[in-house]
């Protein structure tokens, strides 16, 4: 299968396999106009199996929220059709209105336009926590 | 006692008040100095916050905390405004917090809040012109019940390091046990002992604070009679209805701890008993004579320390922008 090479833009390389419509979703990238390439299963010597975005187009991307999301994903910066750069992700300190307060009782469930604000406390184990009511970001629940 | 209003010589920078945690162990000594000050000379005080407003913004019922704090404003020769329930508020008709704090910030100097949701004196502070001070949200927190137990503590036992607290009760849903923690791990060498029934742990985010301080320590237990001889303080909780979401559970539960004078028996002498109030059964009333029993103190604490907090902010922080 050949996916075109991209002249100006941006391949998100290391997606847990799996795992790259939930980004694409998540990032909105369906709001865009140019290219985008979502490759999934691509056979991976690191991680057995991944999967690869392609963007062809030279967007600002939310670096915090592709971190949040996973930490391991490698964002290759391509300008002129040539390698410019590899970003590596970290776990940002905040998060505005990507993940929701699931707290019954918190704030954010009644007020109107109230962000959801996440930040992150450090830690053995680093966990989120509502900005509003301190409950912790449970993955999944 | 101390010198003429200990606030005057030390910038304290006083903001918001949301979390126990946002005053430092310095600016909570400045406060019971204060406190014990405003104990002491009374008439010093009765002037110093003439011309100035203290809206008390209560979305919940209280009688203890929304009058200790208008009675604090009145004897420093303020005044009040506000309303005591949601229903005689525009909350009524759907106004925000935000578009409510907005309003309020325009007619009181420094407002006061309570609300049933957790985290709503957050959504105030983002919104408000002047300091906004926490009077309980949820079952989250309730900074100034807290700075009144330190009063009492300090007051009653004369320093707040080296002490054994055990907390009894609900220690899930109660938000006053959870400020309490906050602040007591600030101080070296506290040792807390969680009595409550399984259901009714503290949550994990509030033993994870007593764990990663160093010097501090908990143990859980069942049943007061075991932890009783080691307290120094014994912080009863009332198992409140209005946390639980179904009833059988509140039924089941609410008669689990009660502290009665034959429980009594092994403290320490110098041990004090303690209470947020109201009580409801978890107090035998029998113990209200009982040389440890000082929930009574407790509550007149509480207006001496609104009276020095109430002062440091509009004294210091009070700043309109």
């Amino acid at each position: 299968m050949n996916i075109d090479s991209i002249h100006n833009g941006l391949v998100l390389d290391h997606i847990k396999a799996g795992r790259g419509m939930q980004i694409y979703n998540t990032l909105r990238l369906d709001d865009l106009d140019c290219t985008v390439a979502i490759i999934k299963n691509v056979k991976s010597a690191k991680m057995g199996k991944k999967d690869i975005i392609k963007i062809d187009e030279a967007i600002d991307l939310d670096l915090d929220v592709l971190g949040f999301l996973d930490q391991d994903i490698t964002v290759n910066v391509i300008r002129e059709g040539k390698l410019v750069c590899k970003r590596r992700l970290c776990l940002p300190r905040e998060l505005v209105n990507v993940i929701r307060c699931k707290n019954p009782r918190c704030i954010t469930t009644v007020e109107q336009g109230a962000d959801q604000i996440f930040r992150l406390v450090e830690g053995d184990a680093p966990v989120y926590r509502c900005a509003y009511c301190e409950t912790a970001y449970a993955p999944g629940k | 006692m101390t010198e003429a209003n200990p606030l005057r010589h030390v910038d304290v920078r006083l903001r918001h008040i949301i979390d126990s945690r946002d005053l430092s162990v310095e600016e909570i000594d400045l406060l019971l100095r204060t406190a014990d000050d405003i104990l002491a000379r009374p008439a010093e005080y009765a002037a110093a916050c003439a011309g100035k407003k203290l809206a008390t913004l209560f979305y919940e019922p209280s009688t203890r905390t929304r009058l200790s704090f208008e009675a604090a404003m009145l004897e420093l020769g303020g005044s009040i405004l506000g309303f005591s329930s949601q229903d005689s508020s525009s909350a009524a008709k759907g106004e925000s917090v935000a578009d409510t704090i907005r309003i309020v910030s325009g007619y009181a100097d420094a407002i006061v809040l309570r609300h049933p949701k957790e985290g709503a004196p957050v959504v105030a502070a983002r919104h408000a012109r002047v300091p906004v001070i926490n009077a309980g949200d949820g079952g989250h927190n309730h900074p100034t019940q807290t700075l009144t137990d330190l009063m009492t503590i300090h007051r009653e036992l004369g320093n707040l390091e080296g002490l054994t607290v055990g907390l009894c009760g609900d220690l899930k849903f109660g938000r006053t046990v959870h400020s309490l923690i906050s602040a007591m791990v600030r101080y070296p060498g506290t040792r807390f002992v969680l009595i409550s029934p399984q259901e009714l742990r503290a949550p994990d985010y509030v033993l994870e604070m007593i764990r990663t301080v160093p010097g501090c320590s908990y143990e859980e237990s069942q049943r007061m009679e075991d932890a009783m001889p080691a307290l120094d303080i014994l912080y009863m909780t009332r198992v409140q209805k209005e946390r639980f979401f179904n009833e059988a559970d509140y039924v089941r539960l609410k008669d689990s701890f009660i502290l009665d004078t034959r429980k009594l028996r092994t403290a320490k002498p110098g041990m004090i008993v303690m209470h947020p109030l109201p009580r409801v059964n978890e107090i035998d009333t029998r113990v209200d004579q009982n040389p440890h029993a000082r929930y009574f103190e407790q509550a007149l604490y509480g207006k001496y320390i609104r009276m020095a907090l109430i002062l440091a902010l509009l004294e210091r922080g009070g700043v309109r922008l």
